[in-house]
């Protein structure tokens, strides 16, 4: 469901599956250890093998943002599929410059 | 307006249950031929309607949450899901984009605003103290999206 790569002061997290309110808060989890552990400089999210999301997706790139804000790093959305974007289009993230 | 064909499904609020909603609600609206972003769009609605249910109507306290669903001759699907929870003071509140009452917990305030964009019309009926219901519409097999 959630594995993690740490090279070079980058904490990558590929997700995999469904993202939604009940799976949100294990992949919440396990991404907030993993930043605990490495503390790195930058968290990148891989959503390239999420196969579907609501929300509560956004919900949890939201509150990573501001978590890795108040320890002076940055967040990144990687490899987002074409399905998925209308939902990050809604939510203001763009704004943010976090999606790549 | 005739109807082709009906469903009903009663579900406890847990929230893996959520999968379990939108899987039946697909799997209701296959017979209608629906492209990957109809479905995956009606999929995405009914997620967040049925999570507002859990996060929200029934926020401590457990209950059932009612889906019902309907499809008329002219390939509208029609999917009303309620609850008998807390309701909604004021819904007009409740649908800005971006509000929530839960923002510790990561939540995105964009339920509403995601079931407005992903379907054809959304209406929303509320009660504080006895419950709310959400209606989405949506027509399957419409010009834009084939």
């Amino acid at each position: 469901m959630l594995k993690t790569e740490f090279k070079n002061n980058i904490l990558t997290a590929y997700i995999d599956g469904e993202i939604d309110h009940d799976s949100a808060a294990g992949i919440r989890t396990k991404i907030d250890a993993a930043v605990q552990t490495n503390k790195p400089k930058l968290l990148c999210l891989d959503f390239s093998k999420v196969s579907f999301m609501d929300s509560s997706g956004i919900g949890l790139v939201m509150g990573r943002y501001r978590q890795m804000k108040l320890v002076g790093g940055a967040l990144r959305v990687i490899n987002i599929p074409d399905r998925l974007y209308r939902l990050f289009a809604m939510s203001g993230l763009e704004s943010l410059g976090v999606l790549r | 307006m005739k109807t082709v064909n009906e469903m009903k499904l009663c579900i406890p609020s847990k929230s893996c249950n959520e999968a379990f909603a939108r899987s039946v609600v697909s799997a209701f609206i296959m017979n209608l031929d629906p492209t990957v972003n109809e479905l995956s769009d009606l999929k995405t609605a009914v997620s967040e309607a049925v999570t507002n249910c859990i996060v929200h109507g029934y926020r401590h306290q457990s209950g059932t949450i009612y889906i019902n669903g309907k499809i008329t001759a002219e390939n509208k699907v029609i999917i009303t899901i309620r609850d008998k929870g807390c309701g909604i003071p004021d819904i007009k509140k409740a649908m800005e984009p971006l509000f929530t009452t839960a923002p510790d917990e990561d939540r995105a305030g964009l339920g509403f605003a995601v079931m407005q964009s992903f379907c054809d019309k959304v209406r929303v009926r509320s009660k504080p103290d006895s419950g709310t219901t959400v209606t989405l519409e949506k027509i399957i097999g419409s010009e834009n999206d084939r």
